[in-house]
C-alpha cells in the first residue's frame, strides 16, 4: 500500500498537505478542525508586530460562471498579538503532537527582532520557520515582505540571523513578483536555508467598478495593489518551482504553493520537485473538507502508477522541461477530426482561420474542395439560402439526414494536413473531448534541436544572438 | 394609455395559471449562456423562422451586455419577448442546437431570449431603433396580429407610414387572445405591442374591414398587407350543437385570458387534438373542471399536437380517448351528454364505426377544437389568388398574385406557429418597402 508519510527537510509528517499560511491559519480554533479533517500541518498565519487590516479586502476574478477563479487581498499579516498566537501554537502542538505546524514570521529587518521572535516561536513548539519575505502589500511599505523577498541580499542577511538562532528548519517563502526567482532561492541557499516554499501572492489589481470607476476591493472609493491567488496564478506558480528545482544552486526541499484545490494540482508540484504542498484560497472557498479528495485522489493516482511514497515521484518530470533551443525541431504533429463525435460547432473552423493558419475548411460537401473561402463569405452564402426557413416537423419528410455522422457532412470541418503547423489551436478550441487529436507524421527525418544546428554551423551567422545573461 | 394598461386585471387567471417554464434568475442566465459554444454559421440561427443571431443575444448576455442582447433579438424579431415563451423551441432552434450530438440538453435558448427581453423592460429602456425618415409611403395592414406587427415593424423601420386595423379592442390577434395563459401572459404580449407605438405604428380598433372598406383602402394606400389570419373553428355538424355548452377552443382560450371566465364545469370534453385543442383542455383542467376529455377519431400516432404537449396534457390531468367520433350532443336547456362511436380502421387507412353501439359522456361543456376555416371570403378571388381558401403568396416577398397586395401568417400559410407569422411579416414588410423603391424607379 502507497503511503503519504514523508518527511520534509527532517520534519516528519502524516502527509504532504499543509494549510498555507493565511486565514485558513488564523488562530489555533481553526487549525484544530483542519487537522481533524485531515491537514497533515499547518503553516501558521504569519506572526508578527499586530496590524490593522482594512475593509474591504478581497475582490475576485469569476470566468464563465465559476466563481473565484483568481482571489486577490490587501490584507496584512495576523492582527492578533503574538503572545496570543505563541500559546495558541503551543496549545495546539499539546494536543495534536504529530500534526506539523509551521510558524510563519515577519518582523523588522534587524537582527535582535528576528532572533528574538525565532527564540519564541521554537519556544512555543513550533516545528519549523518560515520567513515571510512575500507579502507584497502594506508590509513592504514598513521594509518587511516582499521588500526583503525582491533583495537577494537582503534574504541571504536575514536568513544568516534567523540560521544563527534557529534549532528548527528553516524555510523561505518566496515571492513571485520578482523578475527571476531563481536569484533570491539562491541567496537563501547560501545563507544556510533548510527548505524553501513557492509561491506567495502575485501582484495585481482584480478590476474596477465600471459604474462607479473604483477599483476592486473597494476600501472608501480607493483600492491598493493586491496579492492574486487561487486556481489563476498555478500555472506561474508551478513555472516557478521548477526554475527554482532545476538550478542546482537554488535547489532545496521545496513546498510548492499557487492554485492547489485538487490532486491532479498537488501531483504536479511533486513531479516538479515540491515535497510538500500549501493551499490557501481553495480552503477558503470550499472550506477544510477538500483535504479528503487531495489525500485520496493522490494515493489512488499512486496506486495506479506503482508509486510507494513521495519520494517516488518527487521530481521526475524536470528532466522534461528543457530550454526552447533542446527542443526537437523536427517533431511534426497535424490537427486529426474525428468525424464521428464532431457536433459540428465549427469553433475549429474559425479559430484556424482568425487565430491560427486558416487550414480548416467547411467544403466536404462541395464537388471540388474551394480553399479560398473566407468565414465571412461562408457566413454570407448560409444568409441566402435560409431566406425560408423549413421547419422540421411541418416541412421536412422524417428526421435530417446526416449520412454515416450525427453531424451533417457539410458542417463538419477538415483540415488541410500540407498547411497543418500543428499549433494545436483546434483541439483546444473543441469542446468534445478527443474529437480533434493531434497526430504525428512520420516525415523521416531525425531528431534535431536549435542548439544542435547552431553547434553543427547550420545556422547563418547574426540568426543566433548573444546570449542572455540569465541563462 | 398603453396597451399593457389596458390588460384586463385578472388575478384568479394569474394565480392559476403561473409561468410554465419560470423566468431564469441572472446567475443562471449567465451560467447558461457561457454553456452556449457560440457555433459559427449556428444551426440555431438557421431554424429560427426570423433568424435570430442566437449565438450573438446569448454572449451578450454572457458578458452583461443585456441591452445589446435584447437590441440583437429585436431586430430579427420584433416580437422576440412573446416568441421566446409561445414558440415551440423543441423543433425550432433549440431542436437544433448541437449540443444534441454530445449527449447534452440543448441550450435553453428560448429562457435566455426572454430573459434578455424581461431586462429590457425592467430597465424601461425605449425601444432601441428609430423609425426611418419619411418617405410619404402608406400601407394598410388587416389584422392586428404577429404578421401585421412584425410587418409594421419592418415598414417604419424604413420611413414608411404603416396603419393597423383591427376587429378587436386590443392588439395583437392571437398573440393576445389566443396563447395559453401559462405560456405568453396577456399582458406580456401587449406590453411588447407597445414597443411598436413607439417605432409610430397606427392602430384602428374595433374596426372590420369588409370588401367595401378594403377597395377604399386599396385607392387610398401604396399597398395592402393581409395578415387576416383564419377564421371560425369547424363545427361538427352533428345533432345538439347549437346548445348551450358547446363553444370552440379559441373562444374559449380567449374568454379566460381576458378574465370572462374564471372557471369550467365538472366535466369537459374537448373535440380534437391538435395544439389549440391541448391547450382548452389544460385550461379547463386548471380553472376546475373535474374531468377533462379529449377525443380523437385517430390515435396519438397522428395527432397534430406535438409530442411534448401531449405530455404536459396528460400531467394535467386530462383523459384521451382515442379513435371516438361524436354522433350526437344531447340535452334539454343545455349541453348533458356527449354521444360517441367507437371507430375502427380499415386496412386503406379509412376510419369506420366498430359497432352501432353509442357510448354515453355525461358532459357539462363541449370544447370544439376541430380545426379552423378561412375568411377570406371578403377578398375578390380573381384579383387575389386563393388556394383551399388560403393567400397565395410569394415566400420570399409576401407578394400576392396582385402585385399591390402582400399577405403572411395562418391566412397564406394555413396555420403554423406565431414565429412563422412573425417571419411572414418581416420577408412582406421588406417586398413592400423593395416594391415601393422599385415603383419609384420606374416612374
Ligand atoms: C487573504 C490572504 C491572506 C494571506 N496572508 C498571508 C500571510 O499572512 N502570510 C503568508 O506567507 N502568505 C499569506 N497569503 C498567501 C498564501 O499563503 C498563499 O501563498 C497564496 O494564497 C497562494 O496559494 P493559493 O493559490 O492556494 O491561495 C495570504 C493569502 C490570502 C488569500
Ligand atoms: S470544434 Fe470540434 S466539434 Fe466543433 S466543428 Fe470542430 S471538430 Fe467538430
Ligand atoms: S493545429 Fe493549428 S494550424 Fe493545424 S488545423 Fe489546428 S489550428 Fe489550424
Ligand atoms: S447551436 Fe446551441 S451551442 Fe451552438 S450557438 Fe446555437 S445555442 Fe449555442
Amino acid at each position: 500500500m502507497p503511503t503519504l508519510e514523508t518527511t520534509f527537510a527532517g520534519i516528519r509528517c502524516m502527509n504532504p498537505f499543509w494549510l498555507a499560511s493565511a486565514p485558513p491559519s488564523n488562530c489555533g480554533e481553526q487549525v484544530m478542525r483542519a487537522f481533524d479533517t485531515g491537514w497533515g500541518g499547518a503553516v501558521w498565519k504569519t506572526i508578527g508586530e499586530p496590524i490593522t487590516n482594512v475593509s474591504s479586502r478581497y475582490s475576485s476574478i469569476d470566468w464563465n460562471g465559476q466563481r473565484m477563479m483568481g482571489l486577490n487581498n490587501i490584507e496584512l499579516i495576523s492582527d492578533r498579538p503574538i503572545e496570543v498566537n505563541l500559546r495558541e501554537i503551543s496549545e495546539v502542538k499539546r494536543r495534536y503532537p504529530k500534526h506539523v505546524i509551521i510558524a510563519s514570521l515577519m518582523v523588522e529587518s534587524k537582527r535582535h527582532a528576528w532572533h528574538e521572535i525565532v527564540q519564541r516561536a521554537e519556544d512555543a513548539g513550533a516545528d519549523g520557520l518560515e520567513l515571510n519575505f512575500g507579502c507584497p502589500h502594506g508590509m513592504s511599505e514598513r521594509g518587511m515582505g516582499s521588500a526583503v523577498g525582491q533583495v537577494p541580499e537582503y534574504c541571504g542577511q536575514i536568513t544568516e540571523w534567523v540560521k544563527e538562532k534557529a534549532r528548527t528548519p528553516v524555510i523561505i517563502k518566496l515571492t513571485p513578483n520578482i523578475s527571476d526567482i531563481r536569484m533570491p532561492a539562491r541567496a537563501a541557499k547560501q545563507a544556510g536555508a533548510d527548505a524553501l516554499s513557492a509561491i506567495n501572492t502575485i501582484n495585481s489589481i482584480t478590476g474596477i467598478d465600471l459604474d462607479t470607476l473604483e477599483p476592486r476591493p473597494n476600501v472608501d472609493g480607493k483600492s491598493s495593489h493586491g496579492g492574486y491567488c487561487g486556481p489563476a496564478v498555478k500555472p506561474i506558480a508551478l513555472n516557478m518551482v521548477q526554475q527554482v528545482m532545476s538550478d542546482e544552486q537554488a535547489a532545496l526541499p521545496m513546498s510548492g504553493i499557487g492554485g492547489i484545490g485538487v490532486w491532479q494540482d498537488a501531483a504536479e508540484f511533486i513531479l516538479l520537485g515540491a515535497g510538500t504542498v500549501q493551499v490557501c484560497t481553495a480552503v477558503m472557498h470550499y472550506g477544510y473538507r477538500i483535504v479528503e479528495d487531495l489525500a485520496d485522489g493522490l494515493l489512488a493516482w499512486m496506486r495506479r502508477k506503482g508509486y510507494q511514497s513521495i519520494d517516488d515521484f518527487r521530481g521526475l518530470s524536470l528532466p522534461n522541461v528543457a530550454e526552447w533551443k533542446h527542443l526537437n525541431l523536427n517533431y511534426k504533429i497535424v490537427a486529426h477530426i474525428h468525424e464521428n463525435k464532431c457536433i459540428g460547432c465549427e469553433l475549429c473552423y474559425t479559430a484556424c482561420w482568425d487565430g491560427a493558419h486558416q487550414c480548416i475548411h467547411l467544403d466536404r460537401a462541395l464537388p471540388t474542395p474551394n480553399t479560398s473561402r473566407t468565414p465571412e463569405m461562408i457566413a454570407a452564402e448560409s444568409r441566402g439560402r435560409i431566406s425560408t426557413t423549413p421547419i422540421p416537423k411541418l416541412d421536412l419528410n422524417g428526421p435530417e439526414n446526416t449520412g454515416p455522422y450525427s453531424t451533417p457532412l457539410a458542417r463538419i470541418p477538415r483540415v488541410d494536413e500540407h498547411e497543418c503547423v500543428g499549433c494545436n489551436l483546434c483541439s483546444l478550441v473543441c469542446p468534445v473531448p478527443d474529437c480533434i487529436t493531434m497526430e504525428r507524421v512520420d516525415n523521416g527525418l531525425p531528431a534535431e534541436t536549435w542548439d544542435e544546428r547552431v553547434n553543427a554551423g547550420l545556422v547563418t551567422e547574426g540568426s543566433v544572438t548573444a546570449g542572455n545573461p540569465n541563462i | 394609455m398603453s396597451f399593457f394598461d389596458q390588460a384586463p386585471d385578472t388575478p384568479r387567471i394569474a394565480a392559476r395559471f403561473p409561468d410554465l417554464h419560470p423566468p431564469f434568475n441572472k446567475i443562471a442566465a449567465v451560467t447558461e449562456a457561457n454553456r452556449c459554444l457560440y457555433c459559427f454559421d449556428a444551426p440555431c440561427t438557421a431554424a429560427c423562422p426570423t433568424h435570430i443571431d442566437v449565438p450573438r443575444f446569448i454572449r451578450k448576455i454572457a458578458s452583461g451586455n443585456l441591452e445589446g442582447s435584447a437590441k440583437t433579438i429585436l431586430d430579427a424579431n420584433i416580437l422576440g419577448a412573446s416568441c421566446a415563451r409561445a414558440c415551440p423551441v423543441a423543433v425550432l432552434c433549440e431542436g437544433a442546437c448541437v449540443m444534441h450530438r454530445y449527449n447534452q440538453q440543448p441550450i435553453a435558448i428560448a429562457r435566455l431570449q426572454r430573459f434578455a427581453m424581461d431586462a429590457l423592460y425592467e430597465s424601461s429602456a425605449p425601444l432601441p431603433f428609430a423609425p426611418g425618415a419619411d418617405t410619404g409611403k402608406s400601407v394598410a395592414l388587416i389584422g392586428g396580429g404577429p404578421a401585421s406587427l412584425s410587418c409594421a415593424a419592418e415598414l417604419r423601420r424604413r420611413g414608411i407610414r404603416a396603419e393597423i386595423f383591427d376587429a378587436r379592442p386590443l392588439p395583437g390577434g392571437l398573440n393576445t387572445y389566443g396563447i395559453a395563459e401559462y405560456k405568453l401572459p396577456l399582458a406580456e404580449s401587449l406590453r411588447e405591442i407597445d414597443l411598436l407605438t413607439q417605432l409610430g405604428v397606427q392602430f384602428h380598433f374595433n374596426s372590420t374591414v369588409d370588401a367595401k372598406k378594403l377597395a377604399a383602402l386599396e385607392s387610398s394606400r401604396d399597398a395592402i398587407f393581409l395578415g387576416i389570419g383564419l377564421g371560425a373553428i369547424h363545427r361538427l355538424g352533428i345533432a345538439g350543437e347549437t346548445l348551450p355548452g358547446v363553444t370552440n377552443a379559441l373562444d374559449y382560450i380567449a374568454d379566460y385570458k381576458s378574465g370572462q371566465v374564471t372557471s369550467a364545469p365538472e366535466r369537459v370534453a374537448v373535440i380534437g387534438a391538435g395544439n389549440t385543442a391541448i391547450d382548452a383542455a389544460n385550461a379547463a383542467a386548471r380553472l376546475g373542471a373535474n374531468e377533462v376529455h379529449m377525443i380523437y377519431r385517430r390515435g396519438p400516432e397522428q395527432m397534430s399536437a406535438f409530442a411534448y404537449e401531449y405530455e404536459h396534457a396528460k400531467l394535467e390531468g386530462v383523459k384521451f380517448l382515442w379513435h371516438m367520433k361524436p354522433v350526437g350532443i344531447k340535452g334539454t336547456e343545455k349541453v348533458e351528454e356527449l354521444e360517441l362511436v367507437h371507430l375502427e380502421v380499415t386496412s386503406d387507412g379509412s376510419l369506420l364505426p366498430k359497432s352501432d353501439a353509442r357510448i354515453r359522456l355525461r358532459v357539462d361543456l363541449v370544447i370544439l377544437a376541430i380545426g379552423q376555416g378561412t375568411h377570406t371570403d371578403f377578398l375578390d378571388s380573381p384579383k387575389i389568388n386563393l388556394e383551399r381558401g388560403r393567400v397565395v403568396i410569394d415566400r420570399v416577398t409576401g407578394q400576392t398574385s396582385n402585385p399591390k397586395y402582400f399577405a403572411g401568417g395562418d391566412c397564406a400559410n394555413g396555420g403554423r406557429e406565431v414565429v412563422d407569422a412573425v417571419a411572414d411579416g418581416k420577408r412582406a414588410g421588406n417586398g413592400i418597402a423593395a416594391w415601393l423603391e422599385g415603383q419609384d424607379a420606374n416612374a
